[in-house]
């Protein structure tokens, strides 16, 4: 464009031109998200279908139910899920930002890289082999201090006697799970927390800060989007593990908040894999209709925590 | 994006392809060698009760080394996925820790010729055995009231009458009693509740349930589960298949007069005591254990697991393999098999004939 | 700062005031001792079996933590000494998480190497009873089914992280990104289920094969693979952008080649941790993919078997010869944790190749 031309010729406002590469690329990228959406509906179709029966029909012809109705089979197991999910992460998420702050900010620079390496291992153990160290190992360790908690500190309501002989209890279950999802809220907080610009960083320290008010006032900020959706990640498996709860929970029992006994409510994803293989018939619907509640309460939970993100939508690095 | 910076990646993937690309040492490649040997080849898909599957390899292994151009896929997915695909269709025989009942024999089986019926060979006979872990104690004579107590929680110390009154010999601490149970639906669970609530209806009002009916107790996932916590605990007490008791403390169940140790023969012989049921056509070999039989040398508690499939197949070919596998299974040969693999107990001769018959009438 | 210049004279204005570098490792050498002595003490009068090594680190690490506050909230001030207690438990965090790491490892190393031999990786299961026999076939099944599943579900996840980050506005974008969320929460063995139904529909009942297994994996894998990118992919400054736009270089070149290989180490943390999270997966296999002992190389016909189910079913089946099995389990176990270190491993090589060559 010459200057003559610009100043002669009153053009409307530009638009940016389109290339092909743009809208091939824009486009398939809204494939691939209508594309998890059509897939989402159809799990959720799936699972709708499948759940109606297990409603509709009467409790009395469902040998599963043995006579209850759908709710009150239920219900224990929505409370084993919440709570034991929730004692995961009150373990879990201090833990693991301590060890990404451990590994982005305190460890020697050098070494920092294989151990995040170390942590990344315990996201590669198989759910089977938590179950069996949870079961095998774990349990019987910590079942003398459980012995020695009930019998110290019984009146408190979590720790209310009598102990678990085996050390299969709800804890137990939620240490593992806490040990399950700790590299995967971990490994997201480190990378987030390493992203952190530096000029913040330097800027806080040239304050005078010690670096734990650095931390405090730079990194922690900048980061607390990425924790909160690494923690959600880590609920969604902490809520949908199957294998590691079946085997290490003793699930005998109803709902109650005593953390050592051995009668324990069970967990949703852990009871379809229990009853599961021997369902049949309407059995089957029951356990699929669990399965749907299951994805209702992640629903809830998640919502919950992008409104806690979207509050705090003001320290993301693209707006 | 240049082939250099994606060609280390991609001729990596391509090494490991290639590395992957073999065959197992122990599988011949299309079996070229024995082909004469007995004319049977194809695939053959069963599925059902994992209880079974043990024994199922041990059976499919020889009949695969007896016949190499066949392949047998035994799904060990449970007895009830086991009879849904069977019924359905997805499957040539299934394994099922109970017999069809009769408003599911009167429906539909998809793959065997319609109105023809299917067979039911109790061809898996296991005795469960009463394990625990207490010190100083090898075994115990308990009658069905006194499991019943421990087991539903009324019973709660090892030195508790009814359990000293049975063994004068033995000396009980004051241990509590940790009664473990199966936390997932088996057949195991049912077979033992079936056993509590026909040898002591007062001590145990539940009916049989592949569900524990009770809150309280320990609960552990399948019979590993079971025979780790009891082993890892102390004054456990649990139930599990006979084959895995291994080192731990067994029960002696008070039969008639009696307190007999579980046994393979003690385990066939219930078997043999009970009738089978009624209304059921020829080849369906379905039993009606009878738990409170006081016959000397019978032990009640036991897992009888059923070979399922159609009389008559709409597929001929898979009907010929399902023949020939049953026969090898039920044989004496295949019960010995299953015996040293598995530890059941084998059918008795009697019961092997009728089996027999049966198998011989598969279409 | 007043202090130290009403303070008497001394040899270095600078280190007075605060504790020296080897001060926090005597402190910490001391604790632990003070634990172990406790617990040794504890030891002798319960006449207890074993040495506490776990609890003695506990206490040693709570012992630490008090005594260094409390030194330095004497000597350094209050900020310092705050300091200090959060350094403790930064380190105490990261050694807590050792303790369950080594412990595990431990115990898959001891009970795996007993089979990890030549017969492991060169047997299938078919035609063995007992002792012997090997996992090639699961292993074989289990890279297969994996890397398909990755294969579906890395460019759907990543193409739906991009559109979330660079192109998505209103109610569509805000609409995925709620529903990603929802399907992290879809329990595993559902997943198994709806891949079985949907192949089930197409080819009858009864039908098991790898690409189903696979298909399960990708629906749990792809969540993670969005919600990981698109972090990744937020935390890129805008300026980056900002400068390729004023260079005119277009959007979608721009993201290839400033956005992506600027987050790339990320996005394969994300990815690895993926298929870390659905190489262990038993349930979704079982249900999809069958159970069997052959080898089976061909995804789209017959059952393939994979390392979970695997070690999952010689647990529970154990036949009369328990010890076997359990050997057999460990060792498929141990196998599978090394693959995913050799993915890993894998990965991290192709992300140092991406990765723009400056910064930390």
């Amino acid at each position: 464009m010459t200057p003559s031309t610009a100043s002669s010729v009153r053009e409307p406002r530009v638009k940016a031109k389109q290339r092909p590469g743009d809208r091939i690329f824009a486009g398939s990228t809204l494939t691939a998200g209508t594309l998890i959406l059509a897939m989402l509906a159809a799990v959720a179709a799936f699972l709708v279908i499948q759940s109606i029966p297990a409603v509709t029909t009467d409790p009395g012809e469902i040998p599963i139910l043995a006579g209850e109705t759908f709710w009150s089979y239920v219900a224990p197991l929505v409370f084993g899920t919440l709570w034991s999910a929730a004692l995961a992460l009150l373990m879990a998420i201090p833990v693991s930002i301590g060890i990404a702050l451990f590994i982005s900010h305190y460890a020697p620079r050098r070494l920092a890289q294989g151990l995040g390496y170390v942590i990344d291992l315990l996201a590669a153990v198989p759910s089977v082999v938590f179950g069996l160290w949870g079961a095998n190992v774990l349990a019987p360790a910590v079942q003398p201090f459980y012995s020695w908690l009930t019998e110290t500190m019984g009146w408190f309501p979590l720790f209310a006697p009598p102990a678990s002989g085996t050390g299969r209890t709800i804890l137990t279950a939620s240490i593992v799970l806490a040990v399950m999802v700790l590299p995967i809220i971990t490994a997201l907080s480190r990378e987030v927390f390493l992203q952190t610009p530096v000029l913040h960083e330097e800027a806080a320290l040239a304050l005078g800060a010690t670096k734990w008010e650095m931390i405090r006032t730079a990194v922690l900020p900048f980061g607390r989007p990425g924790i909160v959706s690494a923690s959600m990640l880590g609920l969604g498996r902490a809520l949908g593990e199957t294998m590691a709860v079946a085997m290490v929970l003793s699930a005998s029992g109803g709902i109650n908040f005593a953390l050592l006994t051995s009668s324990n409510p069970g967990t949703i994803a852990a009871n379809i894999a229990l009853s599961f293989p021997e369902a049949f018939g309407t059995n089957v619907n029951v356990l699929i209709a669990t399965g749907l509640l299951l994805f209702a309460i992640t629903l809830v939970v998640n919502s919950i925590a992008r409104w806690i993100i979207a509050r705090r939508k003001e320290f993301s690095g693209a707006n | 994006m240049n082939f250099k910076r994606f060609g280390a990646p991609v001729a990596l993937v391509a090494a490991a392809a290639l590395a992957l690309t073999g065959c197992a040492a122990n599988e011949a490649g299309g079996g070229a060698t024995d082909e004469a040997a007995t004319g049977l080849s194809g695939t053959l898909v069963g599925g059902g009760a994992s209880s079974q599957q043990a024994a199922q390899e041990a059976w499919v292994a020889s009949f695969q080394t007896a016949n190499p151009d066949v392949t047998i896929e035994y799904d060990p997915a449970g007895s009830g996925a086991g009879r849904d695909t069977f019924i359905a269709g997805g499957s040539n025989f299934a394994g099922s820790d109970r017999a069809f009942k009769d408003e599911e024999i009167a429906g539909d089986f998809a793959s065997c010729v319609a109105d023809t019926g299917i067979i039911e060979i109790p061809a898996y006979i296991s005795p469960i055995a009463i394990i625990f872990n207490l010190e100083g104690v090898d075994s115990l004579n308990l009658d069905a009231a006194t499991v019943a107590g421990i087991f539903s929680g009324k019973i709660t110390t090892w030195n508790d009458p009814a359990i000293a009154s049975a063994n004068p010999d033995a000396t009980l601490p004051a241990t509590p009693i940790t009664p473990v149970h199966r936390a997932d639906d088996s057949g195991t669970t049912e077979n033992f509740t079936d056993y509590l609530h026909a040898a002591a209806p007062e001590a145990w009002v539940d009916e049989a349930d592949g569900v524990w009916p009770l809150e309280g107790g320990e609960a552990a996932q399948g019979t590993s589960g079971v025979v780790d916590t009891v082993t890892g605990g102390t004054g456990t007490i649990g139930y599990a298949d006979a084959s895995r008791a291994g080192d731990l403390g067994t029960v002696s169940i008070k039969v008639g007069d009696e307190y007999v140790e579980y046994s393979a023969e003690a385990a066939a012989a219930i078997v043999d005591a009970s009738p089978f049921a009624e209304g059921r056509t020829d080849g369906d070999l379905a039993i009606e254990l009878d738990r409170t039989s006081s016959e000397a040398g019978v032990y009640p508690i036991v897992l009888v697991s059923y070979l399922i499939g159609c009389s008559e197949y709409q597929d001929t070919e898979a009907g010929a393999l399902v023949k020939a596998y049953f026969s090898s299974i039920i044989s004496e040969d295949g019960q010995a098999i299953s015996a040293e693999a598995a530890g059941t107990a084998p059918i008795s001769s009697d019961l092997f004939d009728k089996a027999s018959a049966a198998v011989e009438s598969i279409k | 700062m007043s202090q130290t210049l009403t303070a008497a004279p001394v040899a270095n204005a600078y280190s007075s005031g605060r504790l020296g570098r080897p001060v926090p490792w005597i402190v910490l050498a001391a604790s632990l001792v003070l634990a172990a002595v406790v617990f040794g003490l504890l030891q002798a009068s319960d006449g207890a079996k074993d040495f506490n090594i776990v609890g003695t680190i506990l206490v040693g690490m709570i012992i630490y933590g008090v005594a260094i506050y409390v030194i330095s909230l004497l000597v350094e001030g209050g900020r310092r000494a705050k300091d200090r207690l959060v350094t403790a438990l930064v380190s105490a965090a990261f050694a807590l998480a050792l303790l369950p790491l080594i412990s595990l490892l431990f115990t898959v190393v001891t009970n795996g190497t007993g089979r990890f031999d030549l017969e492991f990786f060169t047997f299938s299961m078919r035609n063995i009873v007992g002792e012997g026999g090997g996992g090639i076939h699961a292993i074989i099944g289990t890279v297969l089914m994996t890397l398909t599943a990755a294969v579906i579900s890395v460019p759907i996840g990543l193409l739906t992280s991009i559109y979330l980050v660079e192109y998505g506005r209103g109610p569509l974008s805000r609409a995925i990104t709620f529903f990603v969320d929802v399907m992290t929460g879809i329990p595993s063995i559902v997943a198994g289920l709806f891949a079985y139904a949907v192949f089930a529909l197409i080819f009858g009942p009864g039908v098991r094969l790898g690409i189903a297994g696979a298909i399960s994996l990708a629906v749990l894998m792809i969540p993670v693979v969005v919600r990981s990118s698109e972090d990744m992919l937020k935390l890129v400054p805008n300026e980056l952008r900002e400068a390729a736009f004023a260079l005119g270089v277009p959007k979608w070149l721009t993201i290839l080649k400033v956005v992506l290989p600027t987050s790339i180490a990320g996005i394969t943390t994300g990815v690895m941790l993926a298929i870390a999270r659905v190489i262990g997966e038993t349930a979704p296999l079982l249900v999809a993919a069958g159970f069997t002992n052959n080898l089976n190389y061909n995804l789209f016909e017959g059952r393939m078997q994979s390392l979970p189910v695997f070690v999952y079913n010689s647990y529970i089946s154990q036949g009369t010869d328990a010890q076997a099995y359990l050997d057999r389990a460990w060792a498929g176990a141990l196998t599978l944790i090394l693959i995913v270190m050799l993915l890993n491993l894998l990965a991290r090589v192709v992300a140092r190749i991406f990765a723009p060559k400056a910064g930390r």
